[in-house]
């Protein structure tokens, strides 16, 4: 059961749970008119310390769609934390006003701080550099949407795999699937780091920097974008930026059934010409994530399949 | 050479790494204990060659996660009626719950600070501990 519990992290959730939050996605998916009214009399506080509109319009086109109410703020200094209120003070009260909450915070930890002291579920929509655990079901319920199955997948990362938090627990979820071969692909700058592949003993792995040599053998091509916040310095971003353009000619020596992923916002890392490619499937991605994010929210508000 | 001996109902703290004896005397606050205490700088040890020790001259509680944290390599001797009745072998503790900080300054400790925060031991041989909250390792 899910119920009252809180997602900070993907591993806090087992495998046959999340099976069931893709299980009633899928089911919104064949017939969203039977959620209308599913959250009906419920409230989702979205506690936004910093600004996300992506990942807030998500979660709010969510709940209403549910029949739910959000209410929130959208950065911190129009809240009550620009008083000087702690976190842990903060969860309480909205706890006295919604049934289930949803932080996003620069300070990496703080969803986790929150839910210790939280009587509704927290969900935790990016904490620094540190989880974004709803990106990472969306990536999941896409996966297997397209794939059928997480096992017997052979998946490329590809861009910045050291800063990347969506790579960092896409590689951690997936690790607990059988059978899936990781291709890191990144230039010797942004590799991945080594305390993310010291915990892949049960699966194959290996390191490139080159695009090109490692697309034929992919079923799944996750792209990532190199951030230019993470740099001190302006001409190393401006060479990085460009090292990976997926573009017709990359593609063509991909399989016909490879999926694209990437976690938007893109900047240079796919070329708009391959938007009609059947192969990319990043935009349908982010319509996943709002449908496995009503998953999550009927699902740890208590609501289940309605029949 | 000095023996342990003269403690009749007590603790002796042996093998500690020479230079590490005073930060155990000052962590386990025996410089404010009303007890008779001892501590012996740079002895003579064929494990060490030099060594700290501390003798207590009762037996108090002691913070063994703190004394693993500084020195794993440390014994432990409770002396009874001047004899030994147990030793205690120590190792990293696989938990430590307010002792450590975390070094990650995009923590959300360094603006939370009412928190005892627990570090979770992930490499042994590193002396690596993760925080609870960021996932951060900080070696000791
Ligand atoms: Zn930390």
């Amino acid at each position: 059961m899910l119920k009252g519990k809180h997602l900070i992290e993907p591993s806090d959730f087992t495998v046959n749970e999340l099976e069931e939050i893709f299980t009633l996605a899928d089911d919104i998916i064949q017939d969203p008119n039977k959620y209308l009214d599913a959250c009906k009399g419920k409230l989702l506080a979205t506690l936004f310390y910093e600004p996300s509109t992506r990942t807030r319009f998500s979660f709010e086109a969510a709940m209403l769609r549910l029949g739910g109410q959000v209410f929130g703020f959208s950065e911190a200094s129009s809240s009550s934390v620009s008083k000087g209120e702690s976190i842990s003070d903060t969860i309480r009260v909205v706890g006295c006003y919604a049934d289930i909450a949803v932080m996003r915070h620069p300070k990496e930890g703080a969803p986790k701080l929150a839910s210790k002291y939280s009587d509704i579920p927290v969900i935790n929509a990016g904490d620094g550099g540190h989880q974004h655990p709803t990106q990472t079901l969306t990536d999941l319920l896409t996966i297997r949407s397209y794939k059928k199955s997480f096992s017997n997948n052979v998946i490329g990362l590809c861009g910045d795999l050291k800063f990347g938090r969506t790579v960092h627990s896409l590689v951690k979820a997936l690790s607990r699937y059988e059978n899936i071969k990781f291709v890191f692909i990144a230039p010797p700058e942004l590799k991945i780091p080594s305390y993310i592949t010291e915990e892949l003993t049960n699966h194959e792995f290996y390191q490139t920097s080159n695009l090109e040599e490692a697309i034929p053998e992919l079923d799944i091509l996750y792209m990532t974008r190199i951030q230019k916040e993470r740099f001190f310095n302006e001409e190393e971003y401006l060479r990085l930026k460009g090292y990976y353009k997926l573009d017709h000619d990359k593609l063509n020596n991909a399989k016909d059934d490879m999926i694209i992923l990437h976690p938007l916002p893109r900047v240079d890392e796919i070329s708009p010409e391959i938007d009609n490619d059947k192969r990319a499937v990043y935009f349908n991605q982010a319509k996943y994530g709002m449908y496995v994010r009503m998953a999550l929210i009927l699902k740890l508000l208590g609501g289940d399949i309605i029949c | 050479m000095l023996k342990i001996n003269g403690i009749k109902k007590g603790i002796v703290i042996d093998h500690i790494k020479a230079g590490s004896g005073y930060k155990i005397f000052k962590e386990l606050k025996l410089d404010e204990a009303d007890c008779t205490t001892a501590l012996i700088k740079n002895a003579p040890s064929n494990k060490l060659g030099k060594k700290d020790l501390i003798k207590i001259d009762n037996v108090i509680d002691i913070n063994l996660d703190v004394l693993g944290l500084i020195d794993p390599g440390l014994t432990i001797t409770i002396i009874d009626d001047e004899k030994i009745v147990d030793k205690i072998k120590l190792s990293l503790p696989k938990k430590v719950v307010g002792i450590l900080k975390c070094k990650n300054p995009r923590c959300v400790t360094t603006i939370e600070k009412n928190e005892e925060i627990t570090f979770t031991l992930v490499n042994a041989e590193k002396k690596e501990y993760k925080c609870e909250y960021c996932d951060t390792r900080t070696s000791l």
